[in-house]
């Protein structure tokens, strides 16, 4: 029992390592003085110039600024349709329809990205002869594809989420004579608020971090920050690039580190109210 | 009246997003099959129409020749068996370095456990083009890992570690890692300990307990873990793009070449459609046991 767990112990540290190395070199490079990335030029060093040629990128903040709005968009959208499409699948039971929903909510989170991306261009094209919308590609294009791939994450979080809980609230409220849609905002919303919530983060992160799928749709105009990052890594390392990846890694772990008091603040905040609720029973 | 409302709104909630997903993720699927089944042409749209009119009527046109090109031409073939040969060493290299973490995750103090957990996603939610990317620093001639090994006197020349198979496995197993040990945690965690104790008690030694007992256990975690790492590694297009060989491509790498240089629809449709059925079982597979996973709740 003992030597295995060692073995298991000694490879979680070293897979830890592994999984922060990289992210750990990336930012301590972003001092650097030299123009050579990995050698590390201890005379003029650290330094903040490559900040300071980022806030000066127009290319870059145009771009992340463009990521930005359509991630608000696409997670905004997502959650509410994830939040459907969980919905149904937890709570409705036998529906006619209800296979296929299921296929295409876990499908796109496996799917290769590259065919994603092929299939809904292609859809573009076609809707664009057939309707004559959407003319080109571009942000709109991009924001509809992403709403899509990250609705499939959201239900699947939601889903799991009200498996979790039964039904027999939500059967209570309705036998008081609550109506379905006072049911859900007073008792269902509240209830799944943290998947809800944790959903939305996750969609707003894929649509800010995607490319492959972005690049079909994205057209010749609009250049989101992914995909500006890759032509520019694609041909070798650029210090102002490690200076961008710190800023992301330090926003992502603050914002981490928030929603995770958040989470655990009301969950505190529940296991309270029901030991009061327990307590007035007796 | 109640009940009426009751059924439509029902209706709506399950319609809409149905219907979404109908529009966006069903229909351009048919669409890239029925494209894969004409030809390529000097116009707009690049490829030939099902059906075409001769003298007022119409016939359908099916072409293969997207496909006979396909395997005819050996560097479609090789694509295709390179992607799946890394995919599969990569998802054998997650599950053999997932497994101990996830174990260890579960066998932890719950209070360490929920630190620990936060601490294998986080990096899941920092950029993963930025972390790949991060690996050519540490990979590169003059990179990292290379001077350090140089400095120490290990090596006395620097190894050639970018664009190698190497690389693509490193990339892979990195951004993948999560995928693994997420549902291997999430299945490990069930576990009942009074199970290895019977075990112990009747004598097993700790490997024995964790073949017989553990291990078994654990199957539907590591099928789980391995659909989760291996689909999208087939088709993966940045890492190898970043980090692997120039020589010999992966498959969604020739996709998106046959599409953006080649202007070749057909071809690029058909590429998709054969890396679709190669991955029809492994999809089936992940999405039961996707369903039995969410349904168990109840």
């Amino acid at each position: 029992m003992r030597s295995r767990g060692v073995f298991a112990r000694s490879m979680l540290v070293l897979g830890l390592v592994f999984l922060y190395v990289p992210i750990a070199s990336m930012m301590v490079f972003s001092f650097n003085n030299s123009r050579l990335v990995t050698v590390w030029d201890a005379a003029h060093s650290p330094t903040l110039k490559w900040y300071q040629a980022l806030l000066g990128n127009e290319q870059i903040l145009g771009a992340a600024f463009l990521s930005i709005r359509i991630a608000l968009i696409s997670a905004t959208a997502a959650v509410v349709l994830g939040t459907l499409a969980g919905m149904a699948l937890a709570r409705f039971g036998p529906f006619r329809g209800r296979l296929l929903l299921a296929g295409m909510t876990t499908a796109p989170i496996v799917m290769p990205e590259v065919i994603t991306g092929l299939s809904l261009l292609l859809l573009f094209v076609a809707l664009g002869q057939l309707i004559g919308w959407p003319r080109g590609a571009g942000a709109v294009t991009i924001t509809l594809a992403h709403i899509t791939f990250c609705m499939a994450y959201v239900s699947v979080v939601v889903q799991s989420r009200l498996a979790g809980f039964d039904e027999s609230l939500e059967e209570a409220a309705m036998d008081l004579g609550a109506r379905p849609l006072t049911v859900f905002g007073r008792i269902t919303l509240p209830l799944i608020l943290p998947a809800v919530a944790s959903g939305w983060l996750l969609a707003f992160t894929l649509s800010w971090d995607d490319l492959v799928i972005t690049q079909f749709v994205a057209g010749p105009g609009s250049s989101t920050l992914p995909m500006v990052i890759f032509s520019k890594v694609r041909f070798g390392v650029t210090p102002d690039i490690n200076a961008l990846a710190t800023i992301m890694v330090l926003i992502v772990a603050s914002g981490i580190a928030l929603s995770t008091v958040w989470m655990r603040h009301r969950e505190r905040r529940r296991e309270r109210d029901l030991q009061l609720a327990a307590a007035a029973n007796l | 009246m109640a009940l009426l409302t009751q059924a439509s709104g029902r209706r709506l909630v399950a319609g809409i997003p149905l219907l979404w997903l109908l529009l966006l993720f069903l229909i351009p699927f048919l669409i890239v099959f029925r494209i894969s089944f004409s030809e390529v042409r000097l116009a707009i749209p690049p490829y030939t129409p099902l059906i075409s009119w001769h003298h007022g009527t119409p016939s359908l046109e099916l072409h293969t020749s997207a496909y006979s090109f396909l395997f005819t031409d050996p560097l479609y073939v090789s694509s295709y068996l390179y992607s799946l040969k890394v995919a599969a060493v990569s998802t054998l290299c997650c599950l053999l370095i997932g497994y101990p973490m996830a174990y260890a995750i579960a066998h932890a103090r719950a209070a360490t456990r929920s630190v620990l957990l936060m601490l294998v996603v986080l990096p899941f939610w920092t950029s993963f083009l930025l972390r790949v990317y991060a690996w050519i620093g540490l990979l590169k001639n003059n990179g990292v890992i290379n001077n350090v090994l140089l400095y120490l006197g290990v090596i006395h020349q620097p190894l050639a570690l970018l664009q190698t198979d190497f690389a693509v496995y490193i990339g892979i197993v990195y951004s993948y890692l999560p995928f693994m040990i997420l549902p291997l945690y999430t299945n490990l965690e069930k576990h009942d300990p009074t199970l290895l104790e019977a075990a112990a008690d009747l004598g097993a030694r700790p490997l024995r307990a964790f073949l017989a007992v553990t291990l078994p256990q654990s199957a539907a975690g590591i099928l789980a873990g391995s659909l989760l790492v291996f689909i999208p590694a087939v088709g993966e297009y940045v890492i190898p793009t970043l980090l692997g060989r120039t020589d010999q491509l992966m498959i969604g790498r020739v996709l998106s070449d046959e599409f953006f240089e080649n202007r070749d629809w057909p071809v690029a449709s058909a590429v998709a459609i054969v890396v679709l059925l190669l991955l029809v079982v492994p999809i089936i597979l992940f999405q039961r046991l996707e369903r039995r996973e969410l349904e168990a709740g109840k």
